[in-house]
């Protein structure tokens, strides 16, 4: 009972690491963790099954979407559409799942559902060649443009120590609800890319981050809007050559979900799920140092399940 | 008035032709198959000989088509199906509107100019050389008319339009990001258009029958037509209505000649003849040649061309701008330029794009961008790589598909992959992991084949290593190299292009174990 409450607090304090405040008042800027009861669980994680199976299970163990979506809300889903590939490479979040969650988003009562991201190939081409952009439609999102620069707004990053202020697309700072599901993969760059490096897709001018210490700069960007909730795709996983991918013998088919309100708790979990340490990924660590989130998975209580 | 009329018949063709050009060159949305794309534009003379020569494909035989139909029914190509042509015809059209009593008179032949341009030109695309051509064509010329003045100004429009929905709250309408648009380039094709517009508002088909190459050769072959346009003297009551109708300026009044090498068969003398002694017959019955005369060249048309490029410096490419913390120190200079995948070396390249910017117009990432320089004087307005502006997709083989020329041959998707245009160099001194020893790695992340891979250089940090042999030249690390002003990374170009090695991988080895616990 007694680590329950520190966890608990300790999420909230990571909304206001470094200052001094107290934390009661900020009780309702956590909205889920507020809702917590002794029961619930931070994180779940579910094996075995096809991605949007494995998703109806996690999301249940965590209450449902309708402990993260209210009705009349508008909700972000942004998965990872950086390349022009098709699925099975897994360069890009799984289809299947995409859809799946969209439609958790509207039975929740969600108003509007919005996907994008800003790619890194030709935006048109990833949409359509991930399968993302018809999953998308086939579950009534609407689908939008990254590639635009007047959708980005600049905005200041107050907690960031080298990232100060970024351009952050207008459907991230409008949505009530904004829902982050990245692919697990290796990264050539960041070592491993998650839920924290997928917030990239988010913002315009990624060369900055690149120029003035990327793993820092990931983290810093995290304390700007943390996602309301985290679902790691984990289905095929790429475990080499990333984030791009050379061919499909970068990857294995994994069968995993992870999913949390806590996005460095996600990624820790599914840094363990790669076989790495969580401490060993320098934004991982950087970001539980900041407090933005939990790395210790032994403090939260999760749930988990093969099917 | 007859219902149906050759005049009729022909301004509707030109139309429909006029759109589907349209269609192709305005095409922002990248709707539009390659194959669609190639059947619009097939019967465009220039771009065809060349790609029958570059292909010997029977795709390839637009040209002979319209040679057979001007055999047979005179210019019906400058008519109907060129673009400028029919431009041409929408300024005559307005000018005859606006000023009620403006008409067109006979005007002697510029022989020696006429046949003096077709024969530089020719003899210069032979040497390989295409500077006049493609300053002349007017396929070509249209082309670059539409993709540079007209497809940004539709750009401006559906962005517009979609800025004013997104406000809305609705997202349907998507932007369309230019990249990169350079004014400077630009002016050629609005120049030319300038000066088509006004001499056609006062003179008809003057260019056509003066300057134009195209025109020229197939005037030639108009001699020789089956059907030609003829005014039967005898029966001719001398109105002289038909002479102020033909915008091609080649009907005489007084002799009741027709030049039929200048007679773009547009048919409008036929409607206006009130005796209807102008007829549209077999002439193979009483054919004579005239013999034609060759004068010494004058070059004045394109000295001043030269005198217009030279006279103009810098190119103004809009480019994202970035803030670094550290300026990079080790100027790059790229000492050759690239041709897309597909042109096999820039000698075939050069020789044989018309730079009608239609690859431009189709690319899906921008990165092909009309040259000043980059390929010197001579090639100037033809495509190039610009990896300042954007990145070749891996997978895409729009341009190779669409090029009408042959200039970027066909290739499938797998070949493509292997085609090396250029190769990357890494400058480490200018590398962010070298001078800040920081993680940085984007030109690792964009490259397709991993002939960019981060490799161990003090402790954990990661530094690129260039493997020569895959890489295919994109220019996706070029692209993506955050450093500035000058890039840690860059794509040296193929002079000839090589074949780039396919990295081979085993398989990861992986079985799902349901009985595995999770490692957390």
């Amino acid at each position: 009972m007694k680590r329950r409450d520190f966890i608990s607090k300790s999420l909230k304090a990571g909304i206001i690491a470094g200052s001094a405040l107290s934390i009661g008042n900020y009780e309702k800027l956590f909205a889920y963790n507020s809702l917590l009861t002794q029961n619930d669980y931070h994180l779940a994680a579910v094996r075995g099954g096809e991605p949007d199976i494995m998703f109806d299970e996690a999301i249940k163990a965590l209450g449902g979407m309708k402990n993260f979506v209210k009705k009349g809300q508008t909700v972000v889903v942004k998965p990872n559409i950086g390349w022009d590939v098709t699925p099975e490479r897994a360069a890009n979040t799984n289809p299947l799942l995409v859809n799946r969650i969209i439609k958790h988003c509207f039975e929740a009562g969600a108003k509007d559902v919005y996907v994008f991201d800003n790619t890194c190939d030709n935006w048109k081409l990833a949409y359509s060649n991930s399968g993302i952009e018809k999953a998308a439609k086939d579950a009534k999102a609407k689908v939008v443009s990254g590639a635009t620069e007047s959708y980005y707004h600049n905005v200041k990053i107050a907690q960031g120590k080298k990232l100060k202020e970024a351009k952050v697309h207008e459907l991230i700072l409008n949505c009530d609800v904004f829902i982050n599901v990245p692919v697990l993969k290796h990264h050539s760059s960041a070592d491993l890319t998650i839920a924290m490096k997928n917030l990239m897709g988010i913002v315009w001018d990624r060369g900055y981050w690149h120029r003035n210490d990327l793993h820092q700069c990931i983290a810093d960007f995290t304390s700007f809007r943390k996602p309301d909730l985290n679902i790691v795709d984990a289905y095929n996983v790429m475990k080499r050559n990333g984030p791009r991918g050379v061919s499909k013998a970068d990857v294995v088919n994994m069968k995993s979900v992870i999913v949390s309100p806590d996005i460095v708790a996600v990624d820790a979990a599914a840094a363990k799920l790669f076989s790495k340490e969580p401490e060993t990924v320098a934004h991982i660590k950087i970001a539980n140092d900041m407090k933005l989130g939990i790395m210790d998975l032994e403090k939260l209580n999760i749930y988990r399940k093969v099917i | 008035m007859k219902s149906f009329t050759l005049r009729k018949f022909r301004i509707v063709l030109s139309i429909l032709f006029l759109i589907l050009f349209a269609a192709v060159f305005l095409d922002i949305h990248h709707s539009l198959p390659s194959d669609v794309i190639n059947y619009f534009v097939y019967l465009q003379f220039v771009p065809s000989i060349f790609k029958f020569f570059n292909t010997y494909t029977l795709l390839a035989s637009g040209f002979i088509i319209v040679l057979l139909f001007v055999l047979l029914f005179g210019r019906v190509y400058c008519s109907s199906v060129c673009p400028i042509g029919t431009i041409q015809d929408i300024s005559s059209n307005i000018s005859k509107r606006i000023s009620k009593g403006k008409y067109f008179n006979f005007s002697g032949e510029f022989k020696w100019l006429r046949y003096a341009v077709l024969l530089i030109t020719i003899l210069l695309i032979f040497a390989g050389n295409l500077i006049l051509i493609n300053l002349l064509d007017p396929y070509s010329n249209a082309g670059r008319i539409f993709a540079q003045l007209i497809n940004p100004v539709l750009i401006a429009g559906n962005n517009f339009i979609s800025s004013v929905l997104v406000s809305f709250n609705i997202y349907t309408v998507y932007p369309v990001d230019p990249k990169s648009y350079s004014y400077l380039l630009a002016l050629f094709p609005a120049v030319f258009l300038v000066v088509i517009l006004y001499l056609s508002y006062k003179r008809g088909r003057l260019y056509c029958n003066t300057i134009c190459p195209v025109g020229t050769l197939l005037g030639l072959f108009a001699k020789l037509s089956l059907f030609k346009l003829k005014i039967e003297k005898t029966e001719c009551e001398g109105c002289g209505v038909c002479e102020t109708v033909c915008k091609a300026e080649c009907i005489n009044f007084n002799t009741k000649e027709i030049d039929e090498s200048r007679c773009v068969s547009c048919f409008n003398c036929i409607d206006v003849c009130p005796s209807e002694v102008i007829s549209y017959t077999n002439s193979w019955k009483d054919s004579n040649t005239s013999s034609e005369e060759k004068d010494s060249s004058k070059r004045e048309f394109f000295s001043k061309t030269f005198l217009y490029v030279v006279g103009l410096t810098g190119i103004s490419l809009s480019q994202i701008k970035v803030i670094p913390e550290k300026e990079s120190t080790v100027p790059v200079h790229r000492k050759m330029n690239l041709s897309p995948p597909g042109s096999t070396s820039l000698d075939h390249y050069n020789s044989t794009c018309t730079a009608c910017h239609l690859c431009i117009t189709a690319c899906p990432t921008k990165v092909l961008q009309p040259s000043f320089l980059e390929f010197g004087v001579f090639g100037i307005l033809q495509p190039f790589m610009d990896f300042k502006t954007s990145f070749c997709n891996y997978d895409c083989v729009v341009c190779l598909d669409v090029c009408p020329t042959g200039a970027i041959k066909t290739l499938t998707p797998e070949k493509k992959k292997t085609v090396q245009i250029g190769k990357a160099i890494f400058v480490k001194e200018n590398c962010i992991v070298e001078t800040e020893k920081k993680a940085c790695g984007a030109c690792s992340e964009h490259c397709p084949t991993k002939a960019v891979d981060m490799v161990y250089y003090k402790d954990e940090l990661k530094i690129p290593e260039v493997t020569e042999k895959y890489c295919v030249g994109c220019g996706a690390c070029e692209f993506a190299c955050p450093t500035f002003p000058y890039k840690a990374i860059y794509v040296e170009g193929n002079s000839i292009h090589k074949k780039a090695e396919k990295r081979k991988l085993e398989q990861i080895e992986f079985q799902f174990d349901p009985e595995e616990d999770f490692p957390f």
